[in-house]
């Protein structure tokens, strides 16, 4: 069963939102078991193993990363930061039964203590209909400014 | 002012005065003498390896660029034209061709810093032009060396020569590049930056502190370890497992894996063994190394599996890892942390993979691990603001004075190699200063 621009672009809100609102685990069981959350380091990158990327996770490390942010010794995140995105209408760049590509620009904001930054983001989301129902098949993230040095960016964008 | 007295006090070998992480005027110093007197890390070879090519970087706080002359030598000059200051590179690399050109008032300059030429070069005729110092062109800096491929220099144009201020620490270097099967390394992609609201010198002594892991890294490596044992401890491992899970190894395992240290402040963890030794074997690298080098050589090469060297005053390798890490500084309570990767020319990309896996999960701002020891020196840097205590204890298996010329083989968890940087920091910033 084919799914609905509409149904893609609310996936992608929905998405959106359940990272602002911590919602983890709803988060995790949108991805697909072989996923990878990619976030090149270099501009237009277009190898993630053999150069450095910022992030290249499976879901092995997907887990860890949502299950450290609450463990009682996670020391960077006492307190806990926040997130906030805001964005765009996405493109839908490619659309088959059981396949769609989207790409979404956002204005991604983290806060912990005093600190607050902003990153302009470009998220492509290859996306999977699995009966029906969509999942996460692989999700890429490019920062516009991937090159300047940053502090600790700790949540997920 | 300061003195050579003053700067003496510091360090009394059990502890070190807080003002060398937070003064303004300490800092100052190490700029002017520390950074000027040793020999500091500046890039590899390969990120310049064609004539013009050029990398733009900092020793210290001194801009400069590194370039390949049409000679095939590379040099190390100053970043400014010698006319008004402009800074004649900005970008991070790039190739200049034959020469590099200001863009402000296009004075020339060939790829050695000697002066070219100048428009309208008559206008300085019959005003000394030719007696000045502009007249030289671009400076270089006081000494350069390639040494395996690593470019270090020294600022100032006399001091202590390579080979002394280095000795037998070159054998991590060695080691690093000796285990490429043709013997030697390149630049895999651009660096990791990571800005630290910290100083510099927390981030080299936490290299070899050996008692933080277990503690700071619980949350993510005992967190993969959790999740692994709750998955029902699948094999093959994730990468995850074999990179990060080590962190958690106890205390017993970091005393045992020993430091060492050698004169003028350099030194390096994991003798013995370290967290790099259970690495799995990646197809046709032994078989590649051993063509290269035979293998009982190749065996001596591989089972050196050293974890963090130091060398003084602020970089550190992972030989086994094919790691450098510059910790660059930008202020008393600022550092840029730059994190390179490189290719072991001849080996297979697999191998790579996991090197540019290591740099990302372990030294990237989006690091798990990295997010815990930031959290660190940033804490320790605003504690130290702290007037309930001036001192800071680095005094673990220190039980008499102690001769940090000789090299020496300790505890595995023992502050040393801090005292060793911090004699040696003693040295590099009074060689210069007068006396009161």
């Amino acid at each position: 069963m084919a799914v609905s621009k509409e149904q893609v672009i609310d996936f992608l809100y929905e998405e959106a939102r359940m990272l602002d609102e911590g919602r983890y685990d709803e988060w995790l069981a949108l991805w697909l078991e072989d996923g990878h959350y990619w976030m090149p380091l270099d501009y237009k990158q277009t190898d993630p193993h053999l150069v450095t990327s910022l992030l290249y996770e499976d879901m092995f490390m997907l887990r860890l990363r949502v299950e450290r942010l609450n463990g009682a010794r996670t020391f960077s995140q006492k307190p806990k930061s926040r997130c906030h995105h805001v964005i765009q209408r996405p493109f839908i760049d490619e659309m088959t039964d059981n396949r769609v590509v989207t790409n979404t620009s956002m204005h991604y904001v983290e806060t912990r203590l005093d600190e607050q930054f902003l990153l302009a983001l470009t998220a492509v989301h290859e996306l999977a209909v699995v009966d029906g129902v969509l999942r996460i098949a692989n999700k890429r993230v490019d920062i516009l400014n991937c090159d300047a040095a940053f502090g600790n960016i700790q949540l997920l964008p | 002012m300061r003195t050579v007295s003053d700067i003496t006090a510091l360090y009394t070998g059990p502890q070190v005065h807080r003002d060398v992480y937070t003064s303004p005027d300490i800092y100052r110093l190490e700029m002017e003498h520390l950074f000027a007197n040793a020999w500091v890390f500046v890039g590899h070879e390969s990120q310049t390896s064609k004539k013009g090519d050029y990398f733009t970087t900092q020793i210290g706080d001194q801009p400069v660029i590194q370039v390949r002359h049409s000679d095939g030598e590379i040099y190390v000059l100053f970043n400014r034209c010698p006319h008004k200051g402009t800074k004649i590179a900005i970008d991070r690399d790039g190739n200049t061709g034959k020469f590099f050109r200001c863009p402000y008032h296009a004075w020339s300059f060939k790829t050695n810093g000697c002066l070219l030429a100048i428009p309208l070069k008559k206008g300085y005729e019959e005003t000394g032009f030719s007696e000045s110092e502009s007249a030289k062109g671009m400076t270089p800096v006081g000494a350069v060396k390639n040494y395996r491929g690593f470019v270090f220099a020294r600022l100032a144009s006399d001091g202590i020569d390579f080979d002394e201020f280095f000795g037998d620490s070159l054998s991590s270097i060695d080691n690093m590049v000796d285990r490429s099967p043709a013997g030697r390394l390149e630049i895999a992609g651009p660096p990791l930056r990571y800005m630290h609201k910290c100083n510099w010198k927390m981030l080299v002594e936490n290299q070899t502190d050996t008692c933080h892991p277990m503690v700071a890294h619980e949350s993510s490596a005992g967190t993969a370890v959790k999740i692994w044992k709750e998955m029902g401890n699948p094999e093959p491992r994730p990468p995850a497992m074999e990179i990060i899970a080590p962190f958690m190894s106890p205390y017993e395992f970091f005393e045992k894996m020993g430091i060492r240290t050698w004169p003028n402040g350099h030194g390096h963890t994991g003798v013995h063994h370290s967290i790099h030794s259970d690495y799995s074997a990646v197809p046709g690298y032994f078989e590649a190394l051993c063509e290269a080098h035979g293998e009982e050589r190749a065996r001596e090469i591989l089972d050196e599996n050293r974890h963090n060297t130091v060398y003084f005053p602020n970089i550190m390798i992972k030989g086994p890892i094919q790691q450098l890490r510059n910790f660059i500084p930008l202020g008393p309570n600022k550092t840029l942390v730059e994190s390179y990767i490189y290719r072991l020319v001849g080996a297979p990309d697999q191998l790579l993979s996991r090197t540019a896996m290591y740099n990302r999960m372990i030294n990237a701002p989006t690091s798990m691990v990295g997010h815990d020891d930031l959290e660190m020196y940033e804490r320790a840097q605003e504690g130290l603001m702290s007037n309930g205590m001036e001192w800071v204890n680095i005094q673990r298996l220190r039980t008499g004075e102690e001769d940090f010329s000789e090299e020496t083989v300790e505890n595995g968890t023992t502050e040393r190699q801090m005292r060793n940087q911090f004699d040696a920091w003693v040295k590099f910033m009074t060689v210069s200063m007068e006396e009161a």
